[in-house]
């Protein structure tokens, strides 16, 4: 199949977890970024239910595919390739992009390229026209309701490697429960931040995960939340106890900059270590104020350039899979064969999946 | 030319002509992989069928019942081929194509069919039915119960008291699911809404606070 190798235009399908994302990118330049989400849905449950989730990509997959194609000013006929997330993610979510993506391809006969959810957060940055072009290597650090990963890219098609991951909770989903124990509604990010607003960051010392020197061996990346929610439900259950008014205030500022403080820590430690004065920021939790603050002025004393796409690229979105594919076929990749699954647990090094031989 | 897509217990695919001509069909029986194998079903299907893409005038969709995870893979794929090809979509409940499948076959033999229930595996130890009575002017099965759950025990006697003799189903034939959506097309009826058969809600609890830690 021929394809247009120079500034291809790309149509990505992201259903890993409750965003249904449809992004359409002409080389490096965004079209539309067509974003539904089910997050209302899962309010009341406190946290993201998977089949909750799937049945909305179903319903949502056809009319954000619609307002995305108007946004961009493009049709069907005129896309080069369609791209679609295999994983990571929520097996049965990933599956409705799948199928999608792949009757897509089919019926226009065009080719497909199945990529890596984590890698697309990475390639979010390229869409931002203005910045500078990316420059490896680079760490970068992930932070979201699903992962929470730490990576040194040194070439977005090629060479991504994992440095350390949650080893329980992804950052976000901490958030989440934490707003939860302090009666505060879904989703926690924006309301822990709300209620942080106003208290000391230094009020409590909550504890940082995988943060000892005997952790440094093993866990040197590596991250660990479940600790820390529950050091914060023990304080708040205290307070009660001994019949004192629990300080949400405290409570949320102390907590966030807890988890704050690991993951600034843990990736400017990767940065020197690796001798890479570049820090990319992504993921849907990087809208938290406190956390961009805190790793911009760490970053700047330690040396370290730090790179955020702008917020609308950070979350989950088709953008980025449209503009991993795209990099992809720049590169002068083949296109992915159609036999591949929904990868809940695919490995970040596999940036591509099924590709053609 | 009509595309057949279901999902809601193997993967079937088929290309069958307006006049109901089966041009190619094509399933595998895997309960699970659907979303691996569709792709490549759709490719062979089309070329077993020698028919290009362009050549699909209408996509009949399996709505179910049938296992969630599965059934939106087929849904997912046949809204796609759909939009990809600016053709309607037809929505046809699964066991519709099953019923048709065995009204044809007793009408070629000249034997009557008397009322009967296809029943598929709904796991969990349930069955998903929907219960039939004979053909309609317009060649299509006359529901005479929309599809329902029952307990995997309990299926014999809820049919008996309907009156319908069991049929128990292990794949859905997607090419009488294209010839179905094309008779309801021709004699412009719709078989079933857009919604998925899931026949189950979601299966969640809304929580109740959160769990104490300290001892
Ligand atoms: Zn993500």
């Amino acid at each position: 199949m021929h394809v247009n190798r120079t500034e291809p235009l790309v149509l990505g399908i992201e259903t890993s977890c409750d965003e249904t994302g449809i992004g359409i990118v002409r080389g490096r330049t965004l079209l539309s970024n067509t974003i539904a989400s089910s997050m209302d849905e899962h309010a009341r449950y406190g946290g993201v239910v998977p089949e909750v989730a799937a049945r909305a990509h179903l319903e949502a997959l056809q009319p954000s595919i619609d307002a995305a194609l108007a946004e961009a000013d493009v049709a069907l006929a005129d896309l080069d390739a369609v791209a679609v997330t295999s994983g990571p993610g929520l097996a049965g979510a990933l599956m409705v992009g799948v199928g999608a993506a792949k009757a897509l391809a089919v019926s226009l006969e065009r080719p497909l390229y199945a990529v890596n959810h984590l890698v697309g957060h990475i390639a979010a940055d390229i869409l931002d026209a203005d910045a500078p072009p990316l420059e490896y290597p680079t760490v970068a650090l992930l932070v979201s309701g699903g992962h929470t990963s730490l990576l040194l890219v040194r070439d977005l098609t090629g060479d991504v490697e994992l440095l350390g991951e949650t080893m329980d909770d992804a950052a976000g989903e901490a958030f989440d429960k934490v707003a939860r124990l302090l009666g505060l509604p879904y989703p926690g990010g924006p309301q822990i931040d709300r209620a942080a607003a106003s208290g000391d960051p230094d009020a409590i010392r909550f504890p940082r995960g995988l943060s000892r020197a005997s952790d440094m061996d093993k866990h040197r990346y590596d991250f660990s939340f479940s600790g820390l929610k529950t050091a914060v439900a023990r304080w708040v259950e205290q307070a009660e106890a001994d019949g004192a008014e629990v300080p949400v205030a405290d409570v949320a500022a102390s907590f966030r900059e807890a988890v704050v403080d690991v993951l600034v820590t843990k990736a400017l430690n990767a940065c020197r270590d690796h001798d890479v004065p570049r820090l990319l920021l992504g993921g849907g939790v990087i809208a938290n104020r406190r956390l961009r603050d805190v790793a911009l002025a760490r970053a700047a004393e330690a040396g370290v350039t730090v790179r955020i796409p702008p917020l609308s690229l950070c979350t989950d979105n088709g953008a980025m899979i449209a503009a991993l594919a795209s990099e992809l076929i720049m590169a002068g990749r083949p296109a992915s064969t159609l036999a591949f699954g929904a990868d809940s647990t695919l490995p970040v090094t596999e940036i591509q999946v099924a590709e053609a031989r | 030319m009509i595309l057949g897509i279901d999902t809601s217990l193997g993967t079937a695919v088929a290309v069958v002509e307006p006049d109901g001509v089966v041009r190619a069909e094509i399933s595998s029986p895997d309960p699970r992989g659907h979303a691996e194998v569709i792709g490549d079903l759709l490719v062979r299907v089309l070329a077993e069928a020698t028919v290009s893409p362009a050549e699909i005038t209408a996509v009949a969709a399996g709505m179910g019942p049938g296992p969630f995870t599965g059934l939106r893979v087929g849904i997912a794929a046949a809204r796609a081929f759909g939009t990809g090809r600016g053709v309607p979509v037809v929505p046809v409940p699964s066991h519709d194509a099953v019923a048709l499948a065995v009204l044809l076959r007793d009408a070629m033999a000249g034997a009557e069919t008397p009322r009967f229930a296809v029943a598929t595996d709904a796991r969990r130890r349930e069955f998903a039915y929907t219960i039939y009575d004979g053909m309609d002017d317009d060649g299509l099965p006359v529901r005479v119960a929309e599809p329902a759950l029952s307990a995997r025990d309990d299926l014999d006697a809820t049919l008996e008291v309907h009156g319908a003799r069991r049929l128990d189903a292990a794949e859905v034939p997607a090419g009488m699911l294209a010839l179905a959506a094309a008779r309801a097309q021709a004699a412009g009826r719709t078989l079933a809404t857009g919604d998925a058969l899931y026949l189950r809600s979601p299966d969640v609890a809304a929580p109740t606070g959160p769990k104490r830690v300290s001892a």
